[in-house]
């Protein structure tokens, strides 16, 4: 099962390298997010990039925009492309495939955050020379896990929206009107307040009991992925995705 | 191997109120070519899917090499290679990453893929070919790509969905010939859907003749032509009398004699040696010059069992 489930990501991440026409051009586009997420915005706000939490957390986004395009175009295009019945009639069990698209998703999406994160650190060290610097470990650590967990979230409701869509392009769509609901406009709510009340959160945010608060944040993730991959695994069986 | 491969009793899957297969009956042998012909909408590509396991049937049973599709799937399709309606190919990808995505997934050591990857690519002149990207290449070339990855991992039964359609005359025969030949290097059972019946007279050993998901008939080409007429034998030449057509007449191969104005047309009673009656006319001293013998095509025969069919 997971030698099978390593399959299908090899060979989801080869499709979208190639999704542009050449490998060059997959390879930009993840070059230009990684440099986004480690050059682009850490030049932009300086040594905050490293010591405000929230700055990090709001770019935590960049992930789960990545996981919604690839998912829709693995599962729905993947249908429209008329590819997904000659997988199903191969050996390969459903949840290895539904497990391996997911999981393509997820885990490119998330490389690009921790790549572009650690490149953050070090754009801020060489552009802002002072004593070496890095994010605190328990923020680091903990928006990685949550931008994997909602990667993860989005990825299945993503399947999800995907099978009940006639193309790529539909489920994108869809996706992009819930990722908005969900997930954008609370985050550009909180980018666009005043300064001070930002440092306000900010400061609240340091003083909080952070383990406690992301605890409880991971755990109600942790719960939603697992009933939605539930629900996928069930959705995602061969007598539902083939029709007449 | 004659072993049955496949073996249904009356199979029948409903879509909502349009019943796709209706009580399908059919036994198929090993190590040979069965053509399952119809008529679009027939239910021609529902039966794969049922014999595959990707849809439950409504009603009946299937057993595939002796295996239950539905309840032993994947056993099932580890041991079929499956061409469906569509090509199924990753057109960003080039040939060879399609062909080594599913080598991976029939677990397939690194070796053994590229030896095996080779091997069909250059038996169907795809080789020199194998970096290009699937989405620039013509049709034939796809299909012909889709058939290696069925051959892959050297399947005991072969699925192959109208594996000619939409390609021009002389790629569908360069493809056909391409089968035949891996077909009888590999040894695998074909279970081949068409609507195109001079592809499964050059192909099929069996035919299974369906329309609205039910059986018409079954046999050899041979036999469903015969069931549709007998054959018939044109003899053009001089000296074709009222004498030469009375002793032809009375010959126990021959079933009636008619005379047209240039030659003599003679309805055959089968198995008939014609060589017995050409020696019979060259001593009743006619001079022949040209012996045509037909026979009803498949496709008259499919046709006549169709029409027979809705008229019933």
């Amino acid at each position: 099962m997971f030698t099978d489930v390593l399959t299908i990501i090899s060979k989801e991440w080869k499709e979208m390298f190639m999704a542009r026409g050449s490998m060059r051009s997959g390879l930009f586009s993840m070059l230009i997010m990684v440099g986004l997420l480690g050059i682009f915005m850490p030049l932009q706000n300086g040594r905050d990039w490293l010591n405000n939490p929230l700055l990090i957390l709001i770019w935590s986004w960049v992930p789960v925009l990545i996981t919604l395009s690839m998912v829709t175009d693995s599962v729905a295009g993947e249908r429209e492309r008329h590819t997904l019945e000659t997988l199903l009639a191969s050996r390969l069990p459903e949840a290895a495939i539904l497990l391996g698209k997911i999981g393509a998703a997820v885990f490119y999406a998330w490389g690009i955050m921790l790549t572009g994160l650690l490149l953050g650190a070090v754009t801020i060290n060489l552009a802002f020379p002072a004593s070496p610097a890095f994010y605190d470990l328990r923020v680091f650590g903990g928006v990685l896990v949550f931008s994997l967990l909602t990667s993860w979230l989005f990825s299945s409701i993503g399947v999800l929206v995907s099978l009940h869509s006639k193309t790529a392009r539909q489920a994108y769509q869809k996706m992009s009107v819930v990722f908005l609901l969900l997930w954008f406009i609370p985050m550009l709510v909180i980018q666009f307040l005043p300064q001070e009340i930002k440092a306000g959160l900010s400061a609240r945010l340091m003083t909080l009991d952070l383990n406690a608060v992301l605890t409880l944040g991971l755990v109600i993730l942790l719960i939603a992925d697992a009933a939605l991959l539930l629900v996928c695994l069930s959705r995602f069986q061969r007598r539902h995705l083939i029709s007449l | 191997m004659n072993s049955t491969v496949i073996q249904t009793q009356q199979l029948t899957r409903d879509f909502g109120s349009l019943r796709a297969v209706d009580h399908l009956t059919l036994e198929v042998s090993g190590g040979q070519i069965f053509g399952l012909l119809g008529p679009n909408g027939a239910g021609k590509t529902t039966t794969i899917r049922l014999l595959l396991g990707l849809l439950p049937p409504t009603s009946g049973q299937v057993r595939v090499l002796g295996l239950d599709p539905l309840e032993q799937g994947e056993a099932v399709r580890s041991r079929c290679g499956a061409l469906l309606e569509h090509a199924g190919l990753y057109e960003r990808l080039n040939a060879e990453d399609n062909l080594d995505f599913y080598a991976r997934i029939w677990r397939m050591d690194a070796p053994a893929r590229k030896k095996r990857i080779q091997q069909l690519l250059e038996g169907l002149g795809l080789w020199e070919r194998r970096k290009e990207t699937v989405a620039e290449w013509s049709r034939g070339m796809k299909q012909k790509l889709a058939i290696a990855r069925v051959l892959l991992h050297r399947p005991q039964l072969i699925f192959l969905d109208e594996p000619t359609a939409g390609l021009d005359v002389p790629t569908a025969a360069a493809l056909r010939e391409d089968l035949l030949r891996l077909v009888a290097q590999e040894g695998a059972t074909i279970f081949l859907t068409t609507h195109n019946l001079s592809e499964a007279e050059k192909l099929c050993a069996q035919v299974a003749v369906i329309r609205q998901g039910q059986l018409l008939a079954l046999g050899s080409p041979q036999e469903l032509r015969a069931r549709a007429g007998r054959p018939s034998l044109q003899i053009f030449g001089r000296g074709l009398d009222d004498h030469v057509l009375d002793s032809i007449s009375r010959h126990a191969g021959v079933n009636g004699v008619q005379r047209f104005n240039d030659h003599l047309e003679i309805d055959l009673k089968e198995p008939t040696d014609t060589s017995a009656l050409i020696k019979l006319l060259v001593e009743q001293g006619v001079h022949i010059e040209e012996v045509r013998k037909s026979s009803v095509s498949l496709e008259e025969a499919f046709l006549s069992m169709l029409e027979e069919n809705h008229v019933h």
